[in-house]
């Protein structure tokens, strides 16, 4: 059975080629198609995945044709990670179908996105599934461009123009690096195969294993939105929110931290690289954090939480624990998935992004209120929710390896001041986390409508993007002109709000399948093979830190919003440094000046340079002839005696001439 | 007699026929110092015909039938500048430049400014046709 | 020396004398007049050279028609009579460059060439008007005839020219007695360069 999991990207690749190829002309079919296909692909995963519990991996390999000194082989490696992985995948792909018919219903570009979605799971089921390094770039680089086109669904905008661009030149700036260390490892393996580059790490055999993942972290950075290249996230949020839960939370970002769980044996034996990897999380978490918490629109902040809690996935890694990771990866989808369909079905009812033009939606909507709170709860970390028992098994590790014991038995041990450095930035994005989660929470459900602002902030939000993305586009149909007056909010339609309900269960539960080792952690990678696979328990020291900081800092939120319920509590708190914190520190500003501004300098003075030299030349050859022409026209002065000058001139020198050959 | 002698009064005179076609200004002074190239060369050709003691007498009567086509020529060359001195008022060679490149532009000013002088023509024959 | 050698050279040096002074007089009819110096001179050494019906049809056709035709074609041109500054061209020193070379070169040649060679003008006279005139009429009378055509030809072709302006396409009005009117250039070739205007405006005006 496992043999077949090639099928599992094809299936939705099959729907994304027809409904790109028929869509606009069969368009009542497309909405079918597309969810269809993708629970087609869920149906053949659970399979896979139950099958994958004994921990054996099946590997399959053709290759196609010879591709020269390494060749390029098309199969799947299929282990436990592989395979829960791809059940998530598809079911959050699957909610994401489902709900979007809703969300888009008469967009009239449903068609061409539906089949982009169908391409994009295709292609991260590819790069889940892949047993080659090449394939798995390939589908890398498609999940990029599927990005690209799927943020920018709303194109006649030019900010939507810009964050596209933004975001793929980004994730493409971090993946030339990768592309090399593909090949730095494929050259000390032999092989493209993901088998054989395991197998000669395993056995000590990697020469350029620092190399070789030091370059691989530049393709992760990119793509799961760490510092430095973490400023294309926020901005992605120009798409459809269904888009945001789907690629910018669940899959597309963690696709980085995926692969380095995927190729962690080459990782392990890299120690400088997990140093490094684990202060980039620190600094990604902690920072945007503290941006997260001055956003005014509500999906700049799930984004900059979703890079903060990358950078939790990051910081396990870098401390070896694998499995904990993972095990984030897997809530992180369930509950960043819920958190960014509940915000789109407050968008799609309110019609405004803007915090400031929310507020008092618990009792017009209670659906989205109670899933978006246990949403931000896991988020959080409240136990028993699934986010808690994840935070905390990553906090744990750490813990274990700032105290000089690796994180799990076979794992490997970084240093100690890495594990210090991870526990720390992990305690204080907790509070961080519970700040902004919790100002999000209080400012969109409760008190009451801050809807006499909404004229105003129309007007002035030009910090990061107009209030109501996607009505200016859509404006012609009802679904995204949600009126927002005063008594116009209400529950989603049941496409969205059902979803946002199956959502909630994996938030609530999945948390509890970690706690025995033969429950989740059988598919979860561990340390050695044959260590047995660890349970993921919360430390007790730790957890009760979280919890009671957790607690503190939420009563403090609350207590200084209902001071006053309609401010907003970023004001309150960062004073005249939020616009710069909103801003993303001057992140952006200084790439500007760095990179953007130089290139346009250079690109400038390409075309003067094009102009004035090469085509100047090509001109001047031109205007050379005629001024050689003009020269040689100054002989034809109309003078009879001039003309006769010359040809006695020239008679006498071919006479002397010739008397001189003579002579 | 040295052959030399006659044929360096014939190189001369022609170089000094040349000096003249090329440097003098009035159209006839042209015709003169072409008349003294035919005749230098003209003395070249009786010179050799002597010293050669030709039988057929080819130089003397090459001579004298270019003395015949130097005759016809003048009268055809002389009747040609009376034409142009009829319309141009000018014998002056340099004056001739039709066939200049930048004459055009030169001969349109000047027969626009020659609009201005058509009508007091035009008023001058009006008035002597009265 | 021999006398003949001598009074050639003398005759010679009078007709390159004379030759400098048409080419280079500021007179008009002083040069004509020199020209005549120089065509006589070119005669007494035709003489010498035992050329006699060379020579005397020189006088008769040079010095007596091509000179007077000369005169009248001064005479016809209002060409100055007296001094006049005019002479000067542009012209001069290239002329006398390319002059000078010439001069250089031919004189080289011919001295190279001939140096040694003499010419005997005491074996007879070598061009007698009978020796002369059964040369041409024994051995030349093709071209005799063919000139005499061309003659005929120059001679029509200079009356149909010098007619005068009513032969002459275009509407001049200058005149058959070619008497100018004011310095307006309305010759048929400027009249075709300066464009319909001009035509426009005279028809507008007739």
């Amino acid at each position: 059975m496992r043999a077949y999991a090639g099928l599992l990207p094809a299936i939705p690749f099959l729907a994304a080629a027809v409904g790109l190829l028929f869509g606009p002309r069969f368009p009542r079919l497309v909405a079918p198609l597309a969810v269809y296909a993708t629970g087609a692909a869920l149906v053949l995963s659970l399979p896979i995945w139950w099958l994958a519990r004994d921990g054996v991996v099946v590997e399959t390999t053709r290759e196609l044709t010879p591709t020269g000194a390494f060749p390029i082989t098309v199969g799947t490696r299929v282990d436990g990670l592989a395979a829960v992985v791809a059940v998530m995948v598809c079911a959050v792909a699957l909610a994401v179908q489902v709900y979007s018919t809703q969300y888009l219903h008469g967009d009239r570009r449903y068609s061409s996105y539906a089949a982009l979605v169908s391409l994009f799971t295709a292609a991260m089921l590819t790069v889940v599934l892949s047993g080659d390094l090449i394939v798995l770039l390939i589908g890398w680089e498609v999940m990029g461009i599927c990005s690209y086109f799927l943020i920018g669904h709303y194109w006649e905008q030019d900010w939507v123009q810009g964050a596209a661009v933004k975001a793929f030149v980004m994730t493409k700036l971090g993946d030339v690096p990768f592309l090399f260390g593909i090949f730095v490892l494929a050259a000390d393996a032999g092989s493209f195969r993901i088998g054989d580059v395991l197998e000669t790490a395993q056995t000590g055999q990697l020469e350029h294993a620092t190399l070789a993942t030091l370059l691989l972290l530049g393709g992760v950075v990119g793509k799961s939105a760490q510092f430095p290249l973490h400023s294309w996230l926020p901005d992605a949020m120009a798409g459809p929110t269904p888009i945001s839960a789907l690629i910018h939370a669940a899959t597309m970002v963690a696709a980085g931290m995926y692969l380095v769980a995927r190729l962690y044996p080459a990782f392990a034996v890299a120690t400088a690289t997990l140093a490094v990897l684990g202060v980039i999380a620190a600094i990604t978490m902690v920072g945007s954090a503290v941006a997260a918490f001055a956003q005014d629109d509500i999906k700049r902040v799930l984004a900059y939480s979703t890079v903060s809690q990358l950078a939790y996935m990051g910081g396990a890694l870098a401390v070896g624990a694998v499995g904990a990771s993972m095990f984030h990866l897997l809530t992180h989808g369930a509950f960043k998935a819920l958190l960014f369909l509940c915000a789109g079905a407050v968008i799609h009812v309110v019609g405004t992004n803007s915090l400031r033009a929310l507020g008092g939606l618990r009792a017009a909507m209670p659906i989205t209120f109670v899933t978006m709170t246990l949403g931000l709860a896991a988020l959080v970390g409240i136990p028993p929710l699934a986010g808690f028992f994840s935070k905390e098994a990553i906090l744990t590790a750490a813990e274990h390896v700032m105290a000089g014991e690796p994180a799990v038995e076979g794992a490997p041990l970084p240093a100690a001041w890495v594990g210090g450095l991870v526990l720390v930035a992990g305690l204080v994005t907790v509070v961080l986390t519970t700040a902004y989660c919790t100002r999000l929470w209080l400012m969109t459900f409760l008190g009451s409508r801050r809807a006499g602002v909404v004229a105003a902030v129309a007007e002035e939000s030009g910090v990061a993007q107009p209030s109501a993305d996607e009505s200016a586009i859509t404006g012609s149909q009802p679904a995204h002109t949600g009126s927002p007056a005063v008594g116009a909010a209400h529950d989603p339609p049941p496409a969205m709000s059902w979803t946002l309900v199956a959502l909630a269960v994996p938030t609530v539960l999945l948390g509890f399948f970690g706690l025995s080792a033969i429950l989740l952690p059988k598919w979860l990678p561990g340390g050695e093979a044959g260590a047995g696979h660890p349970a993921l328990v919360p430390g007790l020291v730790t957890s009760l830190i979280s919890v009671g900081a957790i607690a503190a800092i939420g009563w403090y939120v609350y207590r200084r919003w209902a001071a006053d319920p309609v401010a907003d509590l970023a004001d309150a708190f960062l004073g005249r440094y939020r616009a710069v914190v909103e801003d993303g520190f001057g992140i952006d500003r200084l790439y500007n000046r760095l990179f953007v501004r130089p290139t346009y300098a250079l690109a400038h003075a390409i075309q003067r340079t094009d102009d004035d030299v090469v085509d100047a030349s090509v001109r001047g050859s031109g205007t050379g002839a005629r001024a050689l022409g003009a020269v040689l026209r100054r002989v034809q002065t109309g003078n009879v005696q001039t003309y006769l000058t010359g040809i006695l001139v020239g008679a006498l020198v071919v006479g002397l001439s010739v008397a001189a050959a003579a002579r | 007699m040295r052959l030399v002698y006659p044929l360096l009064v014939s190189a001369l005179l022609f170089s000094i026929g040349v000096y003249g076609v090329l440097a003098r200004r009035n159209a006839i002074l042209v015709l003169m110092s072409v008349e003294l190239m035919l005749n230098a060369v003209n003395l070249n050709l009786v010179a050799f015909d002597v010293w050669l003691g030709d039988g057929l007498r080819a130089g003397q009567v090459f001579a004298l039938y270019i003395i015949t086509i130097a005759a016809a020529e003048i009268g055809l060359g002389l009747a040609i500048i009376l034409l142009v001195f009829r319309n141009r008022q000018t014998s002056d060679v340099d004056a001739l430049r039709e066939l200049g490149e930048y004459e055009h532009d030169r001969l349109v000013e000047e027969a626009a400014e020659a609009e201005q002088a058509i009508p007091r023509q035009a008023v001058r024959e009006q008035a002597a046709a009265q | 020396m021999t006398g003949v050698e001598v009074l050639f050279l003398l005759l010679g040096a009078v007709a390159v004398g004379a030759a400098l002074l048409v080419v280079s007089s500021r007179n008009l009819v002083h040069a004509a007049l020199w020209l005549v110096v120089t065509l006589g001179a070119l005669a007494g050494c035709y003489l010498l050279l035992t050329a006699e019906l060379v020579a005397w049809v020189q006088v008769l056709i040079y010095v007596g028609a091509v000179v007077v035709l000369l005169l009248f074609g001064l005479m016809l041109t209002r060409a100055p009579i007296g001094y006049s500054a005019e002479f000067t061209s542009g012209n001069r020193w290239m002329a006398a460059g390319v002059a000078g070379a010439t001069a250089g070169v031919l004189v080289t040649v011919v001295g190279q060439a001939f140096g040694d060679a003499y010419v005997d003008v005491h074996a007879g006279v070598a061009g007698s008007s009978g020796a002369i005139g059964s040369a041409i009429f024994r051995y030349w009378v093709l071209p005799f005839e063919a000139l005499s055509v061309l003659l005929l030809a120059a001679l029509v072709g200079a009356i149909v020219l010098s007619r005068g302006g009513a032969a002459s396409p275009g509407t001049d009005g200058t005149g058959i007695d070619g008497t100018g009117i004011d310095g307006s250039v309305t010759g048929s070739l400027a009249a075709d360069q300066a464009g319909r205007v001009g035509d426009g405006a005279r028809e507008g005006e007739r």
